[in-house]
């Protein structure tokens, strides 16, 4: 089971948790365990194309999947998912 | 390539005025922050820009290319959105070229920043703090447009931003290492790595690595209400990139300490982040060059404490905006 974390925008979706377990082999599947958790998440984690929103940014770990294998990045057993929105910041 | 040696270079050039003299900053080896003999960690000091950070860069780019374009005339007001630096390197090169100058900054950023914005004359318009950087490129968009006096440069979608390093930085960079294995950079509004990345992409082919290190904002600025209300600067290209990762507050004000008393480095806290990311791809190498960008020296975050009290004793470390 991976560990995904949830950012405060998200948290009333999954019943105000901080953080839940799903399992998955990749991130595809790891969200997709979280989707049937906890319906709620389906609209604002992914668009009607079935790709992430392109405001959600997921981390295996603390690197970002889109600029690794997108949603096939691969998780292992214990590994921690971190859902972020997509924020302005660094230095501007 | 050949460049002379650095000793024999006369004090970093001579310049016309002050917005002439940005630009052409050291690059400094970091020997004791490399993991090993074949990897050699160089910093790219932007601190020593005239205003102390790599937005100097970008201002005068944005500035330049709004007057080469005719787009202002000395009077006329500048309305930028910033954390911080942009909005003071514009304060110091819109004071110097005649332009009135109003920034939209969020009112959680360190107090230095405000002081300095008042010592260059700008105005400044608060934005929640809540929302972060996106609270005030909203505001910013919306004043915008509700009043056409106004010219707003735009950072995050001006192409003269990553110009500003692809014709600047990365040259410099260049100039100084005929190889870079990794380059390393703060991911704000992605001009850094943009400019810098597409120069040392075109030069030097895949053998070199593009890696942002991004903030983990703490969860209080964190504040949207929705995801749709996120932001991606328009002017980023996350192809360009090879890694992405995030450093916590934590993390950074620790690197950032560190770049402090290992490397006698007083600089920024995007740049301990920076620092972190850079430290942990060079331990994933064997032999090269990784360069980093200190994006900001330490004086505007002297108020937090953060170079002299313990990690748990900062004050507001999740919901201040550090970078």
């Amino acid at each position: 089971m991976a560990v995904v974390k949830i950012p405060p925008v998200l948290r009333a979706s999954v019943g105000g948790q901080r953080e839940v377990t799903a399992a998955g082999g990749n991130v595809a599947e790891v969200l997709a365990a979280l989707v049937e958790a906890h319906p709620g998440t389906r609209t604002q984690l992914f668009g009607a194309d079935g790709e992430l929103n392109r405001y959600v940014n997921v981390y295996v770990g603390d690197e970002d999947v889109r600029v690794l294998d997108g949603l096939q990045t691969a998780v292992g057993e214990g590994d921690v998912l971190v859902i972020l929105p997509a924020m302005a910041g660094g230095g501007g | 390539m050949s460049a002379p040696d650095l000793r024999t270079r006369p004090c970093g050039g001579r310049y016309g005025d002050i917005v002439e003299a940005i630009g052409n900053t050291p690059l400094v080896e970091l020997k004791r922050l490399s993991p090993k003999p074949g990897v050699r960690i160089w910093a790219k000091l932007e601190s020593r820009n005239p205003t102390g950070s790599v937005k100097d860069r970008v201002a005068r780019s944005m500035i330049e290319d709004a007057e080469s374009k005719g787009a202002i005339m000395p009077g006329q007001t500048i309305l930028e959105p910033t954390s911080g630096n942009t909005g003071i390197s514009l304060a110091m090169i819109c004071s110097y070229k005649g332009y009135p100058l109003k920034v939209v900054m969020p009112d959680n950023v360190t107090p230095e920043r405000t002081q300095l914005l008042h010592m260059y004359g700008a105005e400044i318009v608060y934005s929640e703090g809540a929302k972060g950087s996106n609270g005030a490129v909203e505001l910013a968009l919306e004043l915008a447009s509700a009043d056409s006096r106004y010219y707003m440069p735009y950072q995050y979608g001006n192409e003269a931003n990553p110009l500003a390093h692809y014709h600047g930085t990365a040259v410099e960079i260049l100039d100084e290492l005929e190889e870079v294995a990794a380059f390393v950079a703060g991911l704000g509004t992605g001009g850094t790595l943009m400019g810098n990345g597409r120069r040392l992409r075109e030069t030097l082919g895949d053998a070199v690595k593009i890696v942002a290190a991004e903030p983990m904002q703490g969860e209080p600025v964190q504040g949207l209400r929705s995801l749709e209300d996120g932001f991606i600067p328009p002017i980023i290209d996350l192809s360009l990139l090879d890694r992405k990762i995030f450093v916590t507050n934590s993390d950074a004000i620790t690197w950032t300490r560190k770049l402090l008393d290992e490397e006698g480095i007083f600089a920024g806290v995007s740049s301990g982040a920076i620092a972190r990311v850079a430290v942990r791809i060079a331990g994933e190498l064997d032999e090269g060059n990784v360069v980093f960008i200190v994006a900001d020296d330490g004086w505007k975050y002297l108020s937090s404490g953060i170079y002299t009290r313990p990690l748990h004793e900062i004050e507001q470390l999740e919901s201040t905006l550090w970078w």
